[in-house]
């Protein structure tokens, strides 16, 4: 008996060492994998959201990545784990990722900066920087300026919008109650957003998007 | 070899006499100069696809990219760099139009016993191995958006070679990003996905 559990922990005590040295070697505190896998994870996201994290016009619109805020890329992509958020494909993408990938993955993203897609209806930018910057009181619409920045840069778990794919955002505040908040036993920071999309008509939204989507 | 001069003479002549006895109208000249080989109902035929279907943008980009020489695979090369090569931007935006409002029937001719790893790839994807889903952007039943192709439904010899070519380094038209996916795809994998694209409708 003694001569066995010896066996078997000699072998657990060279991997530990081993995982160690790995973790060492790599100097990513506390990643769980290879260089290697985050680089082939990063070129798997940008297959479909652009190789430079701008976006893309696939079947639906996919988001743009780059500049984003990490707190709130790695807080959809929890959302998307727990089915709070519905996706037909990202649950599928993120149910994979260890916590330290997420992270990893947020912060590659957050440090890109490349040109906006553009595209958007030009002749609703001016309509859409007023609802941004003064909201719409009528409609107890505040200003997206208040949460998003006054660049739209975002902060912590409230996400960048400059430069974000116009019809995205068109689709995702059309869609809003259908797709955020999905867990009534558990209420996220998407509840914020959830009256202010409501009272947005779709030509409000479709002017709010089109300023978005011009702002580097 | 002189045989085959001749042979080729003939089918120029055959052609080209066509175009005077259609004078005055020339498109439906130059969609029978696609039909000879992409079949009478433009269902495609051999190494010719179907373009029965197709997204007119696709379609369009396609030809211009031929002209320009991006799309470079053999059969490209072979045929379609010649055959593209006097298609005025005009004519290419109407063939790619008329095709595209021809009725498209399935080849039906993959494995059919791959058809369900095929479904599940292009639907889901795998995320161990990052394969993305194809349907992110063909669209949930490979019908196609915009510029991006109709699938369901192509041959499984056309799908399987222009995976297979791609992963070989040959070009699609500009800024396609199928050549950088399709490098990353097994061989099974490419099997399982052109056998199940040939039978959606």
């Amino acid at each position: 008996m003694k001569v066995s559990s010896i066996r078997l922990a000699l072998p657990t005590a060279i991997l530990a060492i081993v995982f160690s040295a790995t973790g060492r070697a790599e100097d990513t505190g506390t990643a769980d994998f290879s260089k290697q896998s985050l680089q082939a994870k990063i070129e798997y996201c940008k297959t479909c959201h652009g190789v430079s994290g701008q976006g893309f016009h696939g079947s639906t619109p996919i988001p743009r990545l780059a500049g984003q805020q990490t707190q709130y890329i790695e807080n959809q992509l929890q959302a998307f784990i727990e089915r709070r958020r519905d996706n037909k494909y990202m649950y599928n993408v993120s149910h994979v990722l260890s916590p330290a990938m997420r992270t990893a993955l947020a912060k590659h993203f957050s440090e890109l900066n490349p040109k906006s897609l553009g595209g958007a209806p030009k002749e609703l930018v001016a309509t859409g920087k007023t609802i941004y910057e003064k909201g719409l009181p009528d409609a107890d619409v505040p200003a997206c300026a208040t949460c998003h920045g006054p660049e739209a840069k975002g902060n912590g778990e409230f996400p960048r919008l400059a430069g974000q794919l116009n019809d995205y955002i068109l689709n995702k505040l059309v869609n809003w109650s259908s797709e955020r908040g999905q867990d009534p036993a558990k209420p996220d920071a998407s509840a914020i957003m959830q009256p202010i999309a409501h009272n947005l008509t779709k030509s409000q939204i479709a002017a709010v998007a089109a300023y978005l989507n011009y702002l580097e | 070899m002189m045989k085959f001069v001749i042979s080729k003479t003939a089918v120029l002549a055959l052609i080209a006499s066509a175009v005077p006895a259609l004078a005055g109208n020339i498109e439906p000249a130059s969609i029978r100069n696609c039909t000879w080989c992409h079949g009478e109902s433009a269902q495609g035929y051999a190494p010719a696809p179907r373009l029965a279907g197709q997204r007119p943008q696709y379609t369009e980009n396609q030809l211009l990219s031929f002209r320009k020489h991006t799309r470079d695979n053999p059969f490209s090369k072979q045929y379609m760099w010649g055959a593209v090569a006097n298609l005025s931007p005009s004519t290419a935006r109407y063939l790619a139009f008329y095709f595209s409002k021809q009725h498209p029937k399935a080849g039906n001719d993959g494995d059919k016993e791959l058809a369900a790893s095929g479904k599940t790839l292009f639907e889901d994807g795998n995320p161990e191995s990052n394969t993305v889903a194809c349907a992110v952007c063909h669209g949930p039943n490979a019908e196609g958006i915009r510029e991006i192709p109709r699938l369901g439904g192509l041959s499984y010899y056309y799908l399987k070679r222009k995976l297979t070519q791609w992963g070989e380094g040959y070009h699609a038209a500009a800024k396609a990003p199928m050549p950088r996916i399709a490098s990353k795809l097994s061989s099974n994998e490419i099997e399982a996905l052109a056998s199940y694209l040939s039978f959606v409708k």
